[in-house]
C-alpha cells in the first residue's frame, strides 16, 4: 500500500491478527493465555480487532500463581467481564492439593511452578493452542522460538527441533496429545507495547504508572514490601516513586524508579533506559545466562 | 520513535566467521540499541573466555547449545530501532547445512546483506548466498566486503571484489547491489563512516538501510484475499452479519469493486471493508480486515478474492510496458517482476508447463490449477518419498499432494543442472506436483504470497518443503 500511512505498528497489528485468525481456523481448541498483564492486555485488543463483532472463537485463561498483584487480578476480572469472554482462571493451589506441585518454602518465587498448572489446565480442557504473549525481544533464547511453537507430549520444547517457518504460512498441525504455543507478538518489542497501549488508550493495571510505594533494597534490586515480602531484620523500608515494567510474582518483581504517569511518558523513559525489561524486574532469570532456555524446555511458555 | 515509522525486515549471509554476528553487534551497540545488562553479561563472558575485547556476536549467539559450541545453529531474530525504521534482523548461521535456514529468513525479508571477508574474496558461499536470496526473491542485496582492516582498507581489493561480485550477480539477472566496505570490528561503515575509508563515497550500512524504499517490495496492482475465517456473529444487533476476514496479501481493494471468488469462480461486488476502529472505503495489501458482499454467495475458508476484472495498473515490466499512469516509479515495477524466472527456468520449459499463463504478460488472475511446478528446497532430514502422498499448504488451503515428477536438481555452488531422483535436506529443484482439489496460484516472481507453498509430512506433521510456483 501507500506506506506513508502504514506504521511498523500497522505492519505489526496486522501480522498478529492474521496470525491469531490462523489459530482460529485450523486449531480445534485453541485458548488465550491473558493473565492481566501489559502483553495480554495488548493481545486482548489485537484479538478484538481480529474477531470483532463477533465473540472470541476461545476462551481465556490465566494460570494463578496467587502471588500475583491484586491490582493486576482486578484488571484481569474487569477486562474479561467488560468484553463479556469467557474466563478460566486455574490455581497453583489446585496443584498442589493434587500433590502435583510440592512447594517447600510458600513466600519463594513460584514461576518455575506454572508449567505443572499450564500442562494440567491444557490437559483438563484438551486445549491444542494456547496463545501467549511472549516476545522475541524479552530473552536471548526466545530469539529463536518459532510463532507456532510446538510441544511434544510432556509439554517439551526441542530448541534443536523446531519447525521452519517460512513466508506467512504457519504449520498448525500436532498429533492428539500434542499442542502448540503460539506467539502473536513475537515480533513486538517492549517499545511497541508501549506504543500501542498509547495508540490504543488501553487501560492497564496503575501498577504500570509511577506512584509511591514501600519498598527494600536487596542487592541491586528494589523489592515492594507485601504480605508476601517483609523487611528482614536490619533492613529499611523505603517510599519511593516507582513503577513496574513487568508485573509477575510479587516476591521477585522488582519495580523501577520512575515518575511516569501515563504511557507517553513511559515511551519517553523507555527509550532513554539503558536495561532490559527483564534485566530490570526479573530477578528469577538472572541466576543462570541460561536460565530462561531451560524453563521453557520444562513447559514453562 | 515517530508514528510514522516502517518496518524493514533483513538479513544476514555469509560464511563462516565472515563476521555476521559481529555486525548485528555492531549494528546495535552503534546504534544504542544494547542494554546495559546485556552488555555486561556479554563483558563476563568474553572476560571468562579471556578475549581482550568485548564481543559483539555474543549478543545473537542465543542458545544454551551454541554458547557452548561457539556457533550460530538456525535462525534468530533481533530487533531494534532508529528514528526512521524499526527493524527485524534475521540472523542465520553459515555453517554447510545452510540452505534451509536461509531459505527460511530470508522468505519475509526485504533485504539481505551478503558478506564477504575482504581476505578471501568472493567464494562458492558467497555465490550460493546470491543465488538462494534471488530464489527467495529478496527484493533487495546488500555486498558487504568485511575485515576491510586485514587488507589495509585497500580500495583496489574492494574494486576487484565488487566488479568479480557483479559479473557473477549479472548471471542470476540481479543488477541492483549496493555494496560497502566495512570493518564490522572496528565500526567502520556500519554506523558511521569512520576516518578508515574516505576513498569510499556511499553511505554507511544503517544509512542505507534506513532509506531504501521497500514502499513497492509487495505486488501493489494484483489484488489477492486469502479468507481465513468466516465472520458469523449470529447476535441480535448482527443477525445477517456475514464477514469474510483475511489479509490483502497484494494490491488494494475499494467498497463497491467487483471481485472474483477462486476458485468457483463466482462474482460479487464488495459492500464493506469492515475494521474494528471502522469502516474503510479502500484498504490496502498488508492490511487485515473484513469484507463483506453485496451477494450471498457460499464462500468458507480456502477461497481467495481477486478482482474481476483481471486488468492490472501496471503492467508486467517484461511485456508491453508502463502505462503512463502508473503509480510505481520504473525501477520499482521491474523489482516486483524479480529476475527469478531467467534464474530458475528457462522460458521454453515455462511455456510448457500447465500453468504457463501465470507467467505470461498482462494477466492479474491467478491461474487455477491441479497441475502446476515450482522451485522446491527440502527441509527436512527424511528425504523425499515419491511414492508418497503429502499435504500442500498454499495461502490458507491445505490440500493432498503428490509429486508427479523431478526435473532436475540445482546444485547451489556452481548452478548446474542434474538428474535427480531424489531429493535431501538443503536440496533445491524443480518438480512438477498434483493436488487434489484446485489452488489459485500466482507465479512467484509476481507475487511471493500467492506463489508460494510449504509441504507437510502427514505421518510427522513436520514442515518438509518450501515451493515457489515456477
Ligand atoms: N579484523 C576483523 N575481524 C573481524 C571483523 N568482523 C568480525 N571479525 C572477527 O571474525 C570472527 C568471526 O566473527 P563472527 O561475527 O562470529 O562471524 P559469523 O560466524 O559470521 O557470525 C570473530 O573473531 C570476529 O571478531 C572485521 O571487520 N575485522
Ligand atoms: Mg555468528
Amino acid at each position: 500500500m501507500s506506506n506513508r500511512t502504514f506504521t511498523h505498528l500497522d505492519a505489526l497489528e496486522s501480522e498478529s491478527i492474521h496470525i491469531m485468525r490462523e489459530v482460529a481456523a485450523e486449531c480445534k481448541n485453541p485458548a488465550l493465555l491473558f493473565s492481566g498483564g501489559k502483553d495480554s492486555i495488548v493481545m486482548l485488543r489485537l484479538a478484538e480487532k481480529a474477531f470483532r463483532p463477533a465473540k472470541f472463537p476461545f476462551p481465556l485463561v490465566h494460570i494463578d500463581t496467587e502471588h500475583n498483584f491484586p491490582e493486576v487480578i482486578a484488571c484481569r476480572d474487569k477486562l474479561a467481564a467488560d468484553l463479556g469472554e469467557r474466563l478460566i482462571v486455574r490455581s497453583l493451589e489446585g496443584s498442589i492439593k493434587r500433590g502435583s506441585i510440592v512447594i517447600k518454602d510458600p513466600d519463594k518465587p513460584r514461576n518455575p511452578y506454572q508449567s505443572v498448572t499450564l500442562l494440567e489446565t491444557i490437559a483438563e480442557f484438551g486445549f491444542d493452542a494456547c496463545m501467549g504473549g511472549a516476545r522475541r525481544d524479552e530473552e536471548k533464547a526466545r530469539a529463536k522460538e518459532r510463532i507456532f511453537s510446538f510441544r511434544d507430549e510432556f509439554g517439551q520444547w526441542d530448541p534443536k527441533n523446531q519447525r521452519p517457518e517460512l513466508w506467512d504460512i504457519y504449520n498448525t498441525r500436532v498429533h492428539a496429545g500434542e499442542n502448540i504455543r503460539v506467539f502473536p507478538i513475537s515480533n513486538w518489542t517492549e517499545m511497541d507495547i508501549w506504543e500501542y497501549i498509547a495508540r490504543e488508550k488501553l487501560y492497564i493495571p496503575e501498577i504500570y504508572y509511577a506512584h509511591k510505594r514501600e519498598v527494600i533494597r536487596r542487592g541491586n534490586s528494589v523489592i515492594p514490601v507485601s504480605h508476601l515480602v517483609h523487611p528482614k531484620p536490619g533492613e529499611k523500608v523505603e517510599v519511593l516513586s516507582v513503577r513496574f515494567r513487568t508485573v509477575g510474582d510479587m516476591t521477585c518483581t522488582a519495580p523501577v524508579e520512575s515518575y511516569a504517569r501515563n504511557a507517553q511518558e513511559i515511551i519517553e523513559e523507555t527509550s532513554t533506559t539503558r536495561i532490559t525489561e527483564r534485566g530490570a524486574t526479573r530477578m528469577d532469570d538472572q541466576t543462570s545466562e541460561a536460565s530462561m532456555e531451560l524453563r521453557k524446555k520444562e513447559g514453562y511458555f | 520513535m515517530s508514528n510514522t515509522t516502517q518496518l524493514l525486515r533483513f538479513i544476514t549471509a555469509g560464511s563462516v566467521d565472515d563476521g555476521k554476528s559481529t555486525l548485528i553487534g555492531r549494528l546495535l551497540h552503534d546504534s544504542k540499541s544494547i542494554f546495559e545488562d546485556q552488555l555486561s553479561a556479554i563483558s563476563k563472558t568474553s572476560e571468562k573466555r579471556g578475549m581482550a575485547a568485548v564481543d559483539l556476536s555474543l549478543l545473537t549467539d542465543g542458545l544454551q547449545a551454541e554458547r557452548e559450541q561457539g556457533i550460530t545453529i538456525d535462525v534468530a531474530y533481533r530487533y531494534f530501532a532508529t528514528p526512521k525504521r524499526k527493524f527485524i534482523i534475521g540472523d542465520t548461521p553459515g555453517h554447510e547445512q545452510y540452505t534451509r535456514n536461509m531459505v527460511t529468513a530470508a522468505s519475509t525479508a526485504n533485504l539481505v546483506v551478503i558478506l564477504i571477508d575482504a581476505r578471501k574474496g568472493v567464494l562458492t558461499q558467497t555465490r550460493r548466498h546470491t543465488f538462494l536470496a534471488s530464489l527467495v526473491g529478496v527484493p533487495h542485496i546488500v555486498l558487504a566486503v568485511n575485515k576491510m582492516d586485514m587488507v589495509g582498507y585497500s580500495e583496489d581489493t574492494f574494486n576487484a571484489i565488487v566488479a568479480e561480485y557483479r559479473a557473477f550477480a549479472a548471471q542470476l539477472g540481479i543488477h541492483d547491489v549496493t555494496c560497502i566496505p566495512m570493518s564490522a570490528l572496528n565500526g567502520d561503515m556500519v554506523v558511521e563512516h569512520g576516518d578508515n575509508l574516505n576513498w569510499y563515497k556511499g553511505a554507511p550500512l544503517l544509512d542505507f538501510l534506513e532509506n531504501v524504499v521497500i514502499d513497492y517490495d509487495v505486488n501493489t496492482a494484483d489484488f489477492r484475499y486469502p479468507v481465513q475465517w468466516v465472520c458469523r456473529p449470529q447476535t441480535q444487533e448482527y443477525h445477517d452479519f456475514r464477514g469474510y476476514m483475511g489479509r490483502i496479501e497484494s494490491g488494494e481493494i475499494a467498497v463497491g469493486d467487483e471481485i472474483t471468488v477462486l476458485p468457483s469462480g463466482r462474482t460479487s461486488k464488495v459492500k464493506e471493508i469492515v475494521t474494528y476502529d471502522s469502516n474503510l472505503q479502500r484498504a490496502y495489501a498488508p492490511q487485515s480486515v473484513t469484507l463483506t458482499l453485496e451477494d450471498e454467495i457460499d464462500i468458507s475458508r480456502g477461497d481467495m478474492f481477486v478482482k474481476a476484472d483481471g486488468m492490472t495498473r501496471c503492467a508486467n515490466a517484461a511485456g508491453a510496458g508502463m502505462p503512463s499512469d502508473c503509480p510505481l516509479p520504473q525501477s520499482a515495477c521491474s523489482a516486483i517482476t524479480s529476475d527469478l524466472a531467467s534464474v530458475v527456468g528457462s522460458p521454453s520449459r515455462m511455456a510448457s508447463s500447465s500453468i504457463s499463463n501465470v507467467s505470461g504478460a498482462g494477466t492479474a488472475m491467478p491461474t487455477v490449477a491441479k497441475e502446476f511446478e515450482a522451485m522446491l528446497c527440502w527441509l527436512a532430514e527424511a528425504p523425499l518419498d515419491l511414492n508418497r502422498k503429502y499435504i500442500i499448504k498454499h495461502t490458507t488451503r491445505m490440500v493432498k499432494c503428490l509429486f508427479s515428477r523431478l526435473d532436475y536438481r540445482v546444485d547451489v555452488n556452481t548452478l548446474a543442472h542434474h538428474e535427480t531422483d531424489k531429493l535431501n535436506m538443503n536440496d533445491i529443484a524443480r518438480v512438477a506436483m498434483k493436488v487434489q482439489q484446485p489452488l489459485a496460484l500466482d507465479h512467484y516472481s509476481k507475487n511471493r504470497f500467492t506463489g508460494s507453498f510449504i509441504v507437510i509430512d502427514e505421518a510427522s506433521n513436520n514442515t518438509v518443503a518450501a515451493g515457489m510456483i515456477a
